[in-house]
């Protein structure tokens, strides 16, 4: 075949009667326009979505910088004045979020190591093992306000409940079952990252089941570990919708984590944008913007852990 | 000495751990149990009283204050919520959906290997944002600067427009809105089913595409032709996941929804949704509205069941799809 005909682009055919394979023929025209159109379609949608992300930092930085200084932290919230803070809701969201982490992390550990560990060991925990993993799944589903309605008739209310009246745990157990199946399904994931020739090393050295799990597998899969609790933390934390029913909110500082109506920040910041005076609707943007940074220290160091929980691998 | 002593505690302390694993495995289905039984116990004097059909479909809601559960003086029909929530939720998956699966073929295929990860983190990162912070921002921010110019331009242009005597965008703009709150539900929801759309087009084989582009096919067609259809059953479960989320969302639908009690066929009134009256109405209620908010919550604990477990078989048919639950 010569090479000084395919140079010729005003050629049809080739020396062999084949059409040219540098003639444009048919639709390619329109499906090259087609292309460059779908292209277009798709860049713009990226632009798009990233734009509501950009505006919300950008209005409740805006907004909320003005609000934010030392007393905000340090004083309660005066129901008419300038001045007070959401110290009440400070306190009131660690005290709910240091008891929903003391009960999910465990719990959504313990059922991941089953899940990982334990329940492929036989034919009935591999059937069990499937059907948590299926609910946990199914859990993260259920809307936070339907959990904390069910905590309100569980410890809550005294006509069917334990009638503990609205207190700060019955917010750490609510908001601890919306963590749990968050922790339970990332924990999975990570520890089945962890090779299995690291648990038989343990085991030719002599150790146990329990103690493979808790000296080898947990320390190896720690950093990812990590990662899923605090998504989870971050989810918890702003949570609003079922510490309504749960510890109900106070606009000044509770001590007692059992006893009485607790004040939580998303809470406060529900109640202060919903009040009429300028003060109000300020100290909640303040409170916006602190809920905002500390979900998103929580994402991006989790976010970090998890890319460096990946590179061991 | 010492050796059997740790011999023997190592013979408690294994199966003693296998205990306390399984028990937690099992702590699932205790909590799910519990949630149901609980409230469906505390909602039932309520659906005895107006008989469960006639709670769904009823238009008229008036609190009563009993405080026994026998004298109930209340009506309860809970379809202006139903609906508001059906409709909200519908109108954030027809918002988010087409963004979706733009986001997810543009972050997987188009775009450059370097863009990818910040790409994908900024769309991750909208779903790390409390729905607290989206309602203040929807009604402070986008409903006035944004949402009512747009809803006053839908009403004047789009407002004749009469379906078989439904009137879409019939006037007059309030602002809150069911449209409103759908609009702040698509931003909400967007993250979940890119996420997924994401994790199902990625499980497409590679070869599959290459032989396609071997054929000559352009880009657009190899999405189109190759990695959609194979992809199908992964977009309708990520769609019902991100349907399941918009239905059980609270705070933000609360603060852009407009709580009203009365329902109307027209996008642009206010009304109200399930999970928004239950929040809503708890702090002033009586035990008797208690009851009725909680068989709201069982209707609505239904609705996002049924569409959750239909989501997760079809997820699970695929394949293991994992990531999802931080999202």
């Amino acid at each position: 075949m010569s090479t000084t005909d395919t140079t010729d682009t005003t050629a049809k055919t080739t020396e062999t009667g084949h059409r040219s394979l540098l003639v444009k023929q048919g639709n390619a025209g329109a499906r090259a326009v087609k292309n460059r159109f779908a292209t277009g379609v798709l860049t713009a949608a990226m632009a798009i979505a990233v734009v509501p992300l950009l505006l919300i930092i950008w209005e409740v930085t805006r907004r909320g910088i003005g609000a934010i200084h030392w007393d905000f932290f340090t004083t309660d919230e005066p129901s008419y004045r300038q001045e007070g803070g959401y110290r009440a809701g400070f306190v009131g969201t660690a005290y709910v979020m240091g008891g929903a982490i003391l009960m999910s992390v465990p719990l959504g550990l313990a059922t991941a190591i089953y899940v990982v560990e334990y329940g492929r060991e036989t034919r009935a925990g591999r059937r069990l093992s499937d059907l948590i993993r299926f609910f946990t799944d199914v859990m993260t589903g259920i809307p936070s306000i339907f959990v904390g309605l069910f905590v309100y008739g569980f410890l809550v209310s005294s006509t069917g409940g334990l009638g503990q009246g609205f207190n700060a745990f019955a917010g750490s157990v609510a908001i601890a079952i919306i963590m749990l199946p968050i922790v339970a399904r990332s924990s999975e994931e990570m520890l089945k990252l962890v090779p299995d020739e690291w648990r038989n090393a343990s085991y030719a050295l002599g150790a146990s089941k329990s103690r493979t799990v808790l000296t080898t597998v947990l320390p190896a899969a720690a950093p990812g570990l990590a990662t899923g609790s605090m998504l989870a933390v971050a989810r918890g934390a702003g949570e609003t919708a079922p510490l309504i029913m749960t510890i109900l909110g106070s606009q000044y500082l509770v001590s007692s984590y059992f006893e009485g109506a607790q004040g939580a920040v998303p809470l406060q910041i529900y109640r202060g944008a919903r009040q009429q005076f300028e003060a109000g609707i300020e100290r909640a943007w303040g409170g916006a913007l602190s809920l905002f940074l500390l979900v998103l220290i929580l994402v991006v160091l989790a976010r970090w852990l998890g890319s460096k929980a990946n590179k061991l691998k | 000495m010492s050796a059997t002593l740790s011999r023997q505690r190592k013979r408690i302390a294994d199966p003693a751990f296998r205990w306390f694993v399984t028990l937690a495995g099992a702590s699932v289905f205790v909590i799910l149990a519990g949630m149901v039984i609980r409230t469906t116990n505390d909602a039932w004097p309520i659906f005895q009283y107006q008989g469960f059909f006639s709670f769904l479909t009823g238009d008229q809601w008036l609190a009563g204050s009993s405080r026994t559960d026998s004298d109930f003086t209340g009506t309860y029909g809970a379809w202006p919520f139903i609906y508001g929530t059906l409709v909200t939720a519908l109108i954030a998956i027809v918002i988010a959906l087409p963004l979706a699966l733009c986001v997810a073929f543009y972050i997987n295929q188009l775009a450059p290997k370097r863009l990818r990860n910040p790409l994908s983190y900024s769309v991750e990162m909208l779903a790390a944002v409390p729905s607290i912070i989206f309602g203040m921002w929807g009604f402070f921010w986008l409903l006035p600067n944004v949402l009512r110019p747009f809803l006053e331009w839908l009403e004047s242009t789009f407002g004749w427009i009469n379906l078989a005597g439904w009137k879409p965008f019939e006037g007059p703009v309030f602002g809150s809105s069911y449209l409103a709150a759908g609009i702040v539900l698509a931003i909400m929801i967007l993250p979940i089913i890119t996420a997924i759309v994401r994790e199902v087009i990625a499980v497409n084989p590679v070869d599959q595409q290459h032989a396609a582009y071997a054929l000559g096919a352009t880009r657009f067609e190899v999405m189109r032709k190759v990695v959609l259809p194979s992809s199908f059953s992964g977009i309708v479960a990520a769609s019902m996941l991100g349907l399941g989320r918009a239905v059980g969302e609270t705070v933000a639908v609360m603060m852009l929804i407009g709580s009203t009690k009365s329902w109307d066929g027209s996008l642009l009134s206010a009304g109200d949704s399930m999970a928004a009256h239950i929040a809503a109405r708890f702090g002033e209620a009586t035990p008797e509205t208690t009851k009725a908010l909680m068989a709201i919550g069982v209707v609505l604990f239904l609705f996002t069941m049924i569409i959750n477990i239909g989501a997760r078989l079809l997820v699970w048919r695929i394949g293991r799809v994992s990531g999802d639950a931080a999202v």
